[in-house]
């Protein structure tokens, strides 16, 4: 075979004729051969198979399928060399010599096959025959068969009918024997309490009675069943009023009594009683656990056991209900579904009352367990009776209890905040009292704001466990959305800061401000706690917020800026009253120190008075105060002016330049026009301007606060000569000495030199100081 | 204009300032051994200053001063007198313009209202209506009622009572209710103010606290008898309802130190001064609790001719209380403002650097008032 395929190939080799008129036939074999191998899936294994190198449509490849002798001639003949030509020519000639030989080794061996083949044919052939004479004897012998049966079913035919009509008889008199026997079977079945089997029987003849019962012996067996019957209905309800038994047992008692053909409505009415019976069971045990008594079993516990009790008695009670009064339609479902939601609202208020207890409670996650088990175990029933709409009531609760979780929550944060306080304040009452070192303020600070921090990222932690995962509710629609964005976001992490920055300000407008009740310091840190947030802190929660819960939701949520510009106006407002406070304190000093003295009968100033060293321990005191929370601030920029000797070299001379004049009683005038044109060219003071977020500033305005206090009081007052020298003397200490804080020391200058200036417009008799005696007393001093 | 005096106190700055027409007073100060010099005002003859503390009489031409003496003992106390204006100056009395810039009138004193070794007169003020006959004078801490007598050439002591408290309780001012038949008066001491009763002299309110800091002014409402407008250091002007107490009726916070004084308009109430040691001078404009309809309010009877005007006045906005201008011509604390009792729109405010400005309210604000 192999052979005969491959013959073509070099039969046709060199010396063949071309094919004209055919040329075209080669190819539409080959189309045919190329299906044929797709059909067979041979090309796929001849690609796999063969290495990539030669092309399978190659027409010049000798081993090809697709072989032409034409194109591999012109081939050979275009390319090769004569010698090469003659090479190929003898090596064509011995292959072809090979295969030849080949081929008759082939024939040879399949002859003797054949030979061995038709051999084996003859010998079946004689085998044949004999079969075919065993095969025409049996066909006889089945004939014979055939017409003995025939024979012998002929003459069964009269006793086979006679058989069969003796059946009949006997299966009828077994019915009559039933029916007779039906009364006692009943009785009996009754008395050992077969209700199952008694029905059965009763449904089986009543129809047979009911057909024949114009004859006085079935009617006689009829009124007696019924009367059984009747018996076995009463003793069924007698049973299932008793409802001591369990539910399973009442829907079998159920079942039998529509058997029996009671009246369906009824027993529905009936079968609901008793199930709310049993239920208003359950609830009263869930109430009693609920009671006044205060070891109350935890929420987990309460709702495992509502469920289990309430929810799986629900659930069976409807699961029987629709199995046995399916046929009422619409109507029965209606009164199932009413059933449901009245004792579910019950059920659902008990709830709410436990749940209620547990809000005060810190543990989050056995209260997000327990509303999860609440919220599953609703769900069957709510897939059963859709009607009864449960399971939404069952959302309803969860989401309630979520939204006063966050509620409960914000107050925690807030209770935390004002808590920590609370410390702060005693921190800073402490350590006068124990006369030693407290923590600084910045320690202060630090723990406040971590303290702050850390409470509410607890919070966020514990309110994310509604929106765990594996929590049934997670999924609805509120959770994913309002929950987080309006609920987590908006009112716990917003409100939360808002009512910080609230609480903050309060301690602003506070009325005591006498001294205030607020330590000063408390202002100070608060302030600098709301800048931290602005800076920091409220950018960091919300993008904490908003990674921990992805808001899907798309409504409009405070922008961060917002809560920032509030921040940081509570902070300003802060820092402000800060200001204000202390200034305050110092002014009432002030005050006190020159409304209460004698000015007039005062004796030569020999020292600066003790007041004004109180001043500037004060005042040294803030700025080592602020300068714990507050960077320095810029000041502005002075010359050589700034250092203390020149400075003070400086405001002397000035002073003598300023008022000397003024104290020769003749030229009154001049001192005004000189004061006039001074304020001319000074800028105007506002006294409790608005500060700014450093240390120079807050000083700057405490300092221009208490001096103004300064100047208004000394108005007020009439100073004799020795009066107007202790001023002078006091306020070149104040000069000596405050400089240094504030951001622009002509302010002191200025506020000063006004306070002298307005003294000796006080006094009828000006003689000022030698500014050096001044200067000696301050150094002194 | 400048008031050329070197010796200055904001006790003593106080503006009389009325139809009377320049007025000169001498300075009192007596042992002092120092004559000043009376200052004139010149010009309009509505201009008034008054280098002392005083009080014009609704009687013409009586005056009540405190000069301050000095005695032996060299404590400054404050006293207080009667003082006749001099009969020129009185409206419908001659006055030339000569006469305005002519030098000093004198005043006529009348009588002194000695305090009996009670301290210091920190304030006095007359009967707003009436005969001019009745003076009250608040000294230390006692409220005394003055009776004149006999063209107010006697004064005798008609009642008086007496604050007592812990620690030293001065009274810092007080002020005359024109309501209620003259028969209430306001003072204040530290932070609180208290109304008394001038038939029983029996305190009759007190608010506790009315300023965080010392209460510089008072002023009543001359249109709502209840109301009562006050200042302090605490920066602050209040508005008080003296039938409820616990809360202010409104604050405002405009200034930036010490107010000194606050001054209803005499007749369009929710014009109100303020003048404060910050040099600046406000004018604010109170509708909400002034006596003049907020809003719109129409009476019944004259709905319908009001109809047709009803719309349009609709679409105004409800005016609101706000600050109408604040003047800052001052160099120095601003220690005294005061509305002319001649012209409504027309008001002058004194610093200590003796700078008298007068101002009118803005002519747009006056024409929303009157029209």
């Amino acid at each position: 075979m192999a052979a005969a395929a491959a013959a073509p190939g070099p039969g046709s080799g060199p010396g063949d004729s071309p094919e004209g008129p055919e040329a075209e036939a080669p190819e539409r074999r080959r189309k045919a051969h190329g299906m044929l191998k797709l059909y067979y899936g041979l090309s796929e294994g001849e690609a796999a198979g063969r290495p990539s190198g030669p092309d399978p449509l190659d027409p010049t490849d000798l081993n090809g399928a697709h072989f032409d002798p034409e194109v591999y001639l012109d081939k050979l003949r275009r390319e090769c060399p004569l010698a090469q030509l003659m090479d190929s020519e003898t090596d064509m000639v011995r292959q072809i010599r090979a295969l030849d030989s080949d081929m008759q080794t082939l024939v040879y061996e399949n002859y003797n096959k054949f030979i061995s083949a038709t051999d084996t044919i003859r010998k079946m052939k004689n085998d044949f025959r004999k079969m075919e004479d065993e095969m025409d004897r049996l066909a006889t012998n089945m004939a014979v068969i055939t017409d003995f049966s025939a024979r012998i079913s002929a003459t069964l035919q009269d006793r086979h009918e006679r058989i069969t009509k003796l059946a009949g008889v006997h299966a009828l008199l077994r019915k009559l024997q039933f029916l007779f026997e039906l009364p006692s079977r009943l009785t009996k079945c009754v008395e050992l309490g077969a209700y199952g089997q008694a029905v059965r029987y009763q449904g089986r003849a009543r129809a047979v009675l009911q057909q024949y019962q114009h004859l006085p012996s079935f009617r006689a067996i009829q009124d007696d069943c019924q009367v059984i019957t009747a018996r076995l209905a009463q003793q069924l309800r007698q049973r299932f009023r008793e409802g001591g038994s369990g539910a399973p047992e009442q829907a079998e008692c159920v079942e039998l009594l529509l058997a029996l053909g009671e009246p369906a409505e009824e027993l529905c009415e009936e079968f609901l009683a008793h199930a709310r019976g049993r239920l208003e069971e359950e609830l009263r045990s869930l109430e009693a656990e609920l009671g006044p008594s205060p070891p109350a079993p935890d929420v987990l516990e309460f709702t495992d056991h509502g469920g289990s009790g309430f929810v799986g008695g629900l659930c069976q009670v409807a699961a029987a209900y629709q199995e046995l009064f399916a046929a009422q339609g619409p109507a029965g479902a209606e009164k199932l579904a009413a059933f449901a939601r009245e004792l579910g609202s019950r059920y659902f208020a008990l709830v709410e009352r436990r749940l209620a207890q547990e809000q005060g409670g810190g543990d989050n996650s056995l209260l997000v367990r327990a509303l999860d088990r609440f919220h599953r175990r609703l769900r069957a029933p709510g897939a059963l009776l859709a009607a009864a709409g449960l399971a939404e009531a069952a959302t309803e609760i969860v989401e309630r209890v979520a939204r006063e979780r966050l509620g409960h929550h914000l107050q925690g944060l807030q209770a935390a905040f004002l808590g920590s306080l609370t410390d702060v304040r005693q921190a800073l009452a402490a350590p006068r009292i124990a006369g030693k070192e407290g923590p600084g303020l910045a320690e202060l600070l630090a723990n406040v704001a971590s303290s702050i921090l850390s409470h509410i990222k607890a919070s966020l932690a514990s309110v994310h466990l509604f929106t765990a995962k594996e929590v049934s509710f997670s999924n609805k629609p509120y959770f994913r959305g309002e929950f987080c964005s309006q609920g987590v976001r908006e009112s716990l992490i917003v409100g939360f800061i808002r009512s910080m920055c609230q609480t903050a300000q309060s301690f602003c407008d506070s009325p005591g401000e006498k001294g205030g009740a607020t330590p000063p310091a408390l202002l100070l840190l608060l302030s600098r706690l709301c800048l931290d947030y602005e800076t920091a802190t409220i950018s960091y929660i919300l993008t904490l917020t908003d990674e921990q819960f992805l808001v899907q939701d798309q409504s409009p949520v405070t922008p961060v800026s917002t809560l920032c510009a509030e921040a940081r106006e509570t902070a300003r407002r802060l820092l402000t009253h800060y200001v204000k406070v202390q200034g305050l304190v110092i002014s009432q000093m002030l005050r006190k120190s020159v409304e209460t003295r004698d000015w007039l009968s005062t004796l030569e100033p020999r020292n600066v008075r003790a007041v004004m060293k109180r001043v500037v321990e004060d005042t040294t005191a803030i700025d080592v105060q602020v300068g714990l929370l507050y960077e320095e601030g810029v000041r502005k920029a002075q010359s050589s002016d700034s250092s203390k000797r020149t400075f003070s070299v400086y405001s002397s001379s000035r002073q003598q330049g300023r008022y000397a004049p003024s104290y020769t009683p003749s030229a009154p005038m001049d001192t005004n026009l000189l004061s006039n044109i001074q304020k001319l060219f000074s800028e105007r003071i506002d006294v409790f301007s608005p500060v700014e977020f450093n240390k120079v500033s807050v000083l700057t305005g405490i300092i221009k606060i208490s001096l103004k206090t300064l100047l208004e009081c000394v108005r007020l007052r009439t100073f004799g000569r020795f009066g107007l020298q202790q001023v002078q003397v006091d306020c070149h200490f104040l000069q000596l000495y405050l400089w240094r804080f504030v951001a622009d020391e002509e302010l002191v200058h200025l506020l000063l030199d006004e306070v002298v200036a307005s003294a000796a417009l006080r006094c009828p008799d000006p003689v000022p100081m030698e500014p050096s005696v001044v200067e000696v007393i301050c150094e002194r001093g | 204009m400048v008031l050329p005096y070197s010796f200055r106190s904001p006790v003593f700055l106080e503006l009389v300032f009325g139809s009377v027409g320049s007025v000169t007073c001498p300075t009192l100060e007596q042992d002092t051994r120092r004559e000043l010099a009376a200052g004139l005002s010149a010009g309009h003859p509505s201009r008034t200053s008054s280098p002392h503390t005083c009080s014009s009489a609704p009687e013409p031409g009586a005056l009540t001063g405190l000069p301050r003496k000095m005695p032996a003992d060299s404590r400054v106390v404050t006293c207080a007198a009667v003082w006749r204006m001099p009969a020129e100056l009185e409206p419908g009395g001659q006055e030339s313009p000569e006469d305005a810039t002519s030098p000093a009138h004198a005043l006529e004193l009348l009588c002194h209202l000695e305090p009996a070794a009670r301290g210091s007169t920190a304030c006095v003020a007359w009967e707003p209506a009436g005969d001019g006959k009745r003076v009250i004078s608040l000294a230390d801490n006692h409220v005394l009622l003055w009776d004149l007598q006999e063209s107010s050439s006697q004064a005798t002591l008609a009642s008086s009572a007496s604050l007592e408290g812990k620690g030293q309780l001065k009274f810092t001012t007080g002020r005359w209710s024109p309501h209620h038949n003259c028969s209430q008066v306001a003072t204040a001491n530290d932070t609180a103010i208290r109304g008394w009763d001038t038939r029983t002299m029996s305190q009759i309110y007190c608010i506790e606290s009315a300023h965080g800091q010392l209460v510089r002014d008072l002023d009543f409402n001359p249109n709502k008898q209840y109301y009562l407008a006050s200042c302090g250091d605490d920066c602050k002007v209040r508005f008080w309802d003296t039938r409820n107490v616990a809360e202010p009726v409104k604050t405002l916070e405009e200034h930036s130190h010490w107010v000194w004084n606050v001054r209803y308009n005499h007749s369009h109430d929710q014009l109100v001064l303020t003048g404060s040691s910050d040099s600046r001078v406000i004018l604010s404009n109170m509708v909400s609790i002034s006596s003049e309809p907020f809003g719109h309010l129409v009476d019944d009877d004259d709905l319908s001719d009001q109809e047709e005007r009803r719309p349009e006045e609709k679409s105004q906005e409800p005016p609101q209380d706000s600050v109408i201008a604040t003047y800052e011509e001052h160099e120095d604390s601003v220690y005294a403002v005061d509305w002319s009792s001649a012209d409504p729109w027309l008001f002058a405010s004194l610093s200590y650097d003796g700078r008298l400005v007068i101002n009118r309210v803005p002519r747009a604000l006056k024409y929303h008032i009157l029209l």
